[in-house]
């Protein structure tokens, strides 16, 4: 027997609007994802790639369709079962970084641990640890404001991972940064992915950064294109010789 | 949970500590100049009050006129006469005392010196029913009331603008026409409570009054003094009969001339001062406005960023409710720390203002719970309805806010 999928999307749809101003954001999506993958979701501007981001990180409920996370049915759930969901499974990455200004990185990173219910002590420990994962441990007491953005990225996938998720979510997480730290943020990631089988569902619009994953899933107008292995005849060959 | 929400909300304060310092601040203001302008206004009100029943709540005062205090006056109603005096002192058994009293404003002159001031024209029993103390001197003799005799008792503010240092007793000043020789020196009163000057007067017999300076004989005022303990309004009512007797009014007509006791006039003047704390309570509740707009404005321009902050929060992981509590503790601490302080600055302030204007320190309690509820519920309603919307929003919605 096969193992159990870690998610499995069956039929999904997500309709925003009503009438002539209907949006068809996903329409019948079906897809598998497996502990330990790393997915790219690429397409182009308005296939739902965002959209269906949302939907498997349980910040957007699917308007019709089956969501089994962990073989349970959560696509009915109400937003604050979402938000438990989210709190003890999910870990988020995002463009714009989301980070909390005048708060310090690891008061950042501390954010899901609280919400988690654990002591004071225990969430400077778990915290301090991620942020020396991603290569911040010297910068713990930097507000945003002092860091890069390459940093600031590391610091929200430090607080993504700081409560030891099954998945983290990463909507466009190299949009805002240039070459060479976006190079270095997807690093981070397939290191995560590879070294402690993180499951990573990644939304870009770069080819050069899906080539770090393992699987690509291509969208158009809501649905899956396409649905394989990244091509790699050597990934990234040019960017990485270049450091 | 509890103290992690609190200290959550505490932390979120010290955060954004601009935002929070303008909040207390609009707070602050809107507590303070509430509790200030009302303590001074209320301590005003028992002054002037205080001020009245210190003249004796046994006197009353006839006036002619209908309406003696406000209304259309100087109509062509009979004046009162010496005889009305008597009638109101022997023919009512529970009067003591009733007094003449005729004024008019004139220049007193002294040498080079000279000063306007209040003539009026009365008798000893003026002297008594007021509770005036000789500092020098002596009153009248029943024969220079008699005749008229140009003798005056002056207050010490005219002494002192007149004779500076020296002693009046003696001494001839003169008003209008009359050479008056100054025979008696009262003891100073001191001002009253609207800052008027209670020793700024020269007394002399009603008759040299009525022959040399008014040249009518017309009473403007009876000043009675009712026995200690008699009923005022009894005594009212005796006035009144009487007064309609001698003036030949028709049953069915009304009056026209006016008994008012002290209490009446303490009702007029705590209604002034009323008026006064009405205004400054209007100026206080404008200051109460204003705090309540700046916590809007800081409350709505934050919003924003706010609302980010609380889809990244609803995005890893919290709860709506979670949120909710920790803003509306947050509101609450806020509203709390600015209260407290708007209340001790406005009581200091209060106290200030009550000791400059000598009159009693009066807080109220409930003008101090209402100013403080006030700003705090504007603290509250504009902290925790815009994080309640954001909330609610999807966490992607909220994340994505402009």
């Amino acid at each position: 027997m096969a193992e159990m999928p870690l998610i499995k999307l069956r039929g999904i749809s997500r309709i925003y609007g009503q009438g002539e101003a209907m949006v068809r954001a996903l329409d019948g999506v079906n897809m598998t994802v497996h502990a330990g993958e790393f997915i790219a979701i690429m397409g182009p501007s308005g296939s739902g790639k965002s959209t269906a981001m949302n939907v498997i990180g349980c910040l957007d409920a699917p308007t019709d369709g089956h969501y089994l996370y962990n073989g349970v049915e959560v696509a009915k759930l109400t937003s604050d079962q979402r938000a438990l969901l989210r709190r003890h499974y999910l870990g988020f990455v995002f463009q714009g970084y989301n980070l909390l200004a005048r708060t310090s990185a690891l008061q950042n990173v501390e954010l899901p641990l609280i919400y988690k219910g654990l002591p004071r002590g225990q969430r400077r420990d778990m915290a301090a640890e991620a942020l020396k994962k991603v290569g911040l441990g010297d910068r713990l007491h930097h507000d945003p404001s002092e860091l890069s953005g390459g940093q600031q990225q590391r610091v929200a996938i430090a607080r993504a991972l700081a409560g030891n998720p099954q998945v983290v979510l990463a909507d466009e997480p190299t949009g805002n940064l240039d070459t060479k730290r976006s190079v270095e943020i997807m690093e981070v990631l397939r290191d995560l992915n590879r070294d402690d089988g993180l499951t990573i569902i990644m939304v870009t619009h770069e080819e050069d950064m899906a080539q770090f994953a393992d699987r690509l899933v291509w969208m158009v107008d809501g649905r899956i294109e396409r649905d394989g292995p990244t091509k790699r005849p050597e990934p990234s060959v040019g960017v990485l010789e270049e450091k | 949970m509890l103290w992690e929400t609190i200290t959550l909300a505490i932390q979120a304060i010290f955060r954004n500590a601009l935002r929070s310092f303008l909040t207390v601040l609009g707070i602050v203001i809107g507590v303070a100049a509430v509790i200030a302008m009302v303590t001074v206004g209320q301590g005003s009100t028992e002054q002037v009050t205080a001020d009245v029943e210190k003249l004796g709540t046994n006197v009353l005062m006839v006036l002619p006129g209908a309406e003696a205090m406000g209304g259309p006056t100087g109509t062509a109603d009979a004046m009162l006469t010496i005889n009305d005096v008597n009638a109101v002192q022997d023919e009512i058994g529970t009067v003591t005392l009733a007094a003449p009293i005729s004024q008019t404003r004139a220049r007193a002159v002294f040498g080079n010196e000279n000063r306007r001031t209040d003539i009026v024209g009365t008798d000893n029993r003026y002297l008594e029913a007021a509770q005036w103390d000789f500092e020098r001197g002596r009153p009248w003799e029943p024969g220079e009331i008699q005749a008229g005799k140009p003798v005056c008792i002056i207050g010490e503010t005219l002494r002192a603008e007149l004779f500076g240092t020296a002693d009046p007793v003696g001494e001839t000043i003169r008003i209008k026409t009359l050479s008056c020789e100054v025979i008696g020196l009262l003891r100073s009163k001191g001002a009253s409570t609207f800052g008027a000057d209670q020793d700024d007067f020269a007394l002399m017999p009603y008759r040299a009054f009525h022959r040399r300076i008014a040249g009518n004989t017309d009473i403007s005022t009876i000043y009675v003094s009712v026995r200690e303990g008699a009923s005022m309004e009894r005594a009212t009512e005796d006035i009144e009969t009487l007064m309609r007797e001698r003036r030949r009014i028709r049953p069915g007509e009304d009056d026209d001339f006016d008994v008012m006791d002290m209490e009446q006039i303490a009702t007029m003047l705590s209604g002034i001062t009323d008026i006064l704390t009405g205004l400054l309570s209007a100026v206080a509740a404008v200051s109460l406005l204003v705090g309540g707009i700046g916590i809007m404005n800081i409350m709505l321009v934050s919003v924003t960023e706010r609302t980010r902050e609380i889809g990244i929060r609803l995005a890893v992981g919290a709860q709506a409710n979670q949120v909710l509590v920790q803003f509306l503790v947050e509101a609450i601490v806020l509203s709390l720390i600015g209260g407290l302080i708007g209340i001790g600055l406005g009581l200091g302030l209060g106290l200030l203002g009550s000791n400059w204007l000598a009159v009693p320190f009066r807080p109220d309690p409930a003008i101090i719970l209402m100013a403080f509820g006030f700003s705090a519920a504007v603290g509250v309603i504009f902290g925790f309805f815009p994080a309640r919307r954001a909330a609610r929003m999807n966490p992607i919605e909220a994340l994505r806010h402009e």
